[in-house]
């Protein structure tokens, strides 16, 4: 048989720790309370959170537990499940918004449309459920890349070392940069919802905010779609009455999915 | 002046709601409460009236409170209600004499095979639309009649009161004892021609006229509430089919609309004359507006659709929740063959055959889980198809769009085969609680909070639309299978002689 491995043992022993803590752990107390040197520690924990596993709070620098690790062992949901849950909510926010809405979830690298409510006009519109949309270039996919440690771009997820990234272009004004990206994957996590302005098609618009299941795990975002004259300000912003409807919507899917609402 | 909403109150079976709507026919507030189900006895189902007269007044106010909305901004209170179920209460006390008895209550089998007679079912068909049924409120009443202590000599003396829910809640609410024409139309007491009482049925079935609410419209001022929204009108009844049709705006000849849960109620408006089917179909009333000519129409209902998938959830286990089943579906390409007639309790319209029980047919080595869930949600179709095909025969009209609502309108699949199978188009519409808003329509049309029927419509918009892709040599032959299937489940039941 062959021998036990030691990292993996600590590595099991840092996540039992951080599991206990709820407000996370800075590295000083993950070294003491398992008696690692500290750059063991921070070894592990850097490996831990590459693959999702382990967060670091971006302001207290403290470790937690990451949504890898929460969905871990657990079923995933079932896109049909979640537009017969969400049914009721996106016509809601149809309504309000007066656009076209889409429920999107993670599939491989992309945003796969799982529901989609027309927008209430009289004009002739197609369901695009089971479309496929890149992650970088939509709302709903910076929602989710924002909360899903497991949603990652094509283009990062294919490339082996930390060589910079060009992401595909779709119009002048698609993100390209990784650290672009990132800053605004940063803001998202800070507000709790996202917007596109014509990244992904010229005169559109899209706003979208994330749906959370009975863990507190981004399972899907929520989103609204349309002209730039619509859903941008004069000032370059986003409609914030808008924006209010969409996190409405993404709010009451998650209470519906069993978030307990603080 | 503050803004104004209209107030749907859905008296349904296992619960009771509010809706407030606005103008523009959204949603701005739910609450609901729902109240027990009684069973004294096998096939007995029983309400207790006083519950459900509380739970209204809970959900009405709590409906206003939770989006601080006051009473005086609601422009009226719309009524929608579970069909049917049949109540008698002292007319000076307001106290019920027993538990509402329940649609599906089959207590009243005896009576009903009694009434038949020599001339079975049919036998009032002509007169009120309906076969004889143990659904019905007629015989509820006689049963009341011939079972409680005393009723029928405190019936006789004319100190009792029938009412289906609307009627009850009316009668709470406003202190009138009226019903609508959809709800009595649902007694087997109404001649379908004149909107009254019909005296030769009263007569046959052993009751009283005085118990009898006065038939008024569906959508007027059937007086003020007293109580939390005192001064406010009631101004619409219908029941909850009725109502769904309203609310999906079928207002024209022709328009079909298909509520999809447990089971299915598809009902296609027929115009201002009764149509008489001659495939099984119920004629019942559309609606009626005011003073403006009845709308009459065809219902044809199929008993299971939506539980055939909770069948295969809880008794096969082959999914763990109802949506799975579309997933498991989309597995393969096609039913591989596999058909499945779920005749769980026999086949309603166009068969009407009491004996039949569920197969599946044309099982081979090749058939997976994903065929059969494949199978399972073409059946929800073929039987749509059936009733639909009846519905154009009776109404000399084609088909061209099938409205949906229900629970299982978020299924993709289904609706998309639904569309192969009726070759036709299927919209979903964007407020999917359009009972409710039926009664909500029905309400605001009567005291002008909307102005007429056109503003109704341009207030619907389809959420989502589906049209076929079905070649039609395939469609030809499935339908071919799927008959087949049907012919397998008939007379499975045999009877011993003399039963
Ligand atoms: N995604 C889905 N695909 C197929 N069937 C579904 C799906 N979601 C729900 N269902 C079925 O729909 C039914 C529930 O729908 P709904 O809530 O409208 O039913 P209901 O109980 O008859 O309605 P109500 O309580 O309002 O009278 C269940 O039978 C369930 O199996």
């Amino acid at each position: 048989m062959p021998g036990r491995i030691q990292s993996i043992e600590r590595a099991a022993a840092i996540l039992r720790l951080l599991a206990s803590g709820a407000r996370g752990l800075s590295l000083a107390e993950v070294s003491r309370s398992l008696e690692l040197p500290k750059g063991t520690a921070l070894g592990i924990l850097r490996t831990l959170q590459h693959v999702g596993f382990v967060e670091q709070d971006p302001e207290s620098g403290r470790y937690r537990l990451g949504g890898g690790m929460l969905s871990l062992g657990t079923r995933y949901l079932d896109g049909n499940e979640l537009r017969t849950r969400a049914l009721n909510w996106a016509d809601t926010l149809a309504s309000r918004s007066g656009e076209s809405v889409r429920i999107g979830t993670l599939h491989k690298h992309q945003v796969l449309v799982v529901h989609h409510v027309f927008r209430p006009d009289s004009s002739r519109q197609t369901l695009d459920v089971g479309t496929l949309l890149p992650l970088h270039a939509t709302a709903l996919g910076k929602a989710l890349m924002a909360f899903d440690p497991l949603a990652v771009p094509e283009e990062v997820a294919s490339v082996e070392t930390d060589s910079p990234v060009e992401l595909t272009s779709f119009t002048r004004h698609t993100v390209a940069t990784m650290a672009a990206l990132e800053e605004q994957l940063t803001g998202i996590r800070d507000s709790g919802w996202g917007w596109e302005a014509e990244e992904l098609v010229d005169g559109e618009v899209s706003i979208a905010a994330p749906i959370r299941d009975r863990r507190g795990v981004t399972v899907g975002a929520i989103g609204v779609r349309g002209a730039v004259e619509r859903l941008r300000g004069d000032d370059g912003k986003p409609d914030m009455e808008q924006v209010s409807y969409v996190r409405d919507a993404a709010r009451a899917i998650s209470r519906e999915l069993g978030v307990t609402p603080y | 002046m503050s803004q104004q909403y209209v107030a749907a109150i859905d008296q349904g079976t296992t619960s009771s709601r509010c809706i407030l709507f606005d103008r523009d026919g959204r949603i701005v507030s739910v609450d609901q409460r729902e109240h027990r189900q009684i069973f004294p006895k096998p096939g007995w189902v029983e309400h207790d009236a006083q519950e459900i007269w509380t739970n209204v007044e809970a959900v009405v106010q709590e409906s206003l409170q939770k989006s601080d909305i006051t009473p005086d901004q609601i422009a009226a209170i719309g009524i929608t209600n579970q069909r049917e179920t049949t109540l008698l209460w002292d007319k000076e006390t307001g106290k019920p004499v027993y538990n509402a008895i329940v649609w599906q209550d089959t207590r009243t089998d005896d009576i009903v095979r009694e009434l038949g007679a020599e001339e079975g079912q049919d036998r009032f068909r002509a007169r009120c639309g309906l076969p004889l049924a143990t659904y019905f409120s007629g015989p509820k009443i006689r049963w009341l009649l011939d079972n409680v202590d005393g009723v029928r000599e405190r019936a006789e003396r004319g100190e009792l009161l029938f009412g289906t829910m609307d009627t009850w809640l009316i009668w709470k609410l406003t202190g009138r004892h009226v019903t609508d024409v959809t709800n009595a139309s649902r007694t087997m007491l109404m001649n379908l021609a004149t909107l009254d009482w019909d005296t030769e049925i009263l007569e046959a079935m052993g009751i009283p006229a005085s118990l009898l609410p006065e038939i008024r419209s569906s959508s007027e001022v059937y007086g003020e509430s007293t109580g939390y929204l005192a001064g406010t009108p009631v101004a619409s009844a219908l029941g909850d089919q009725h109502a769904a049709l309203f609310g999906q705006t079928c207002f024209d000849p022709g328009d079909v609309k298909g509520t999809y849960g447990t089971g299915t109620f598809l009902v296609m408006n027929t115009g201002t004359e009764p149509v008489t089917s001659n495939n099984g179909l119920l004629t019942t009333l559309g609606y009626k507006i005011g003073d403006a000519p009845a709308v009459y129409a065809l219902e044809g209902s199929i008993a299971v659709t939506g539980s055939l998938v909770q069948w295969l959830r809880d008794n096969l286990g082959l999914i763990s929740t109802a949506p799975e089943i579309e997933t498991l579906a989309r597995t393969v390409e096609d039913n591989g063959g596999c058909y499945i007639v779920p005749a769980f309790s026999g086949l309603f319209a166009p068969h009407w055959d009491s004996d039949a029980r569920g197969v599946i047919a044309g099982l081979t080595g090749y058939v997976t889980k994903g065929h059969i869930a494949r199978a399972v949600l073409e059946a929800s179709a073929w039987q749509t198809r059936e009733v639909v095909d009846a519905m154009n025969a009776d109404s000399q009209i084609d088909l061209t769009t099938l409205k949906v609502d229900g629970g299982m309108t978020a299924d993709n699949l289904l609706m998309q085969i639904l569309s192969d199978v009726l070759d036709a188009e299927v919209v979903r519409p964007m407020v999917a609680e359009t009972t409710c808003l039926g009664a909500a329509y029905a309400a605001g049309l009567a005291v002008g909070y909307w102005p007429d029927i056109e503003t109704l419509r341009a207030n619907w918009h389809k959420a989502a639309e589906w049209n076929p892709k079905m070649e039609p040599e395939v469609r030809r032959r499935e339908y071919h299978n799927w008959k087949k299937a049907v012919r397998r489940t008939l007379d499975w039941v045999e009877r011993e002689d003399g039963e």
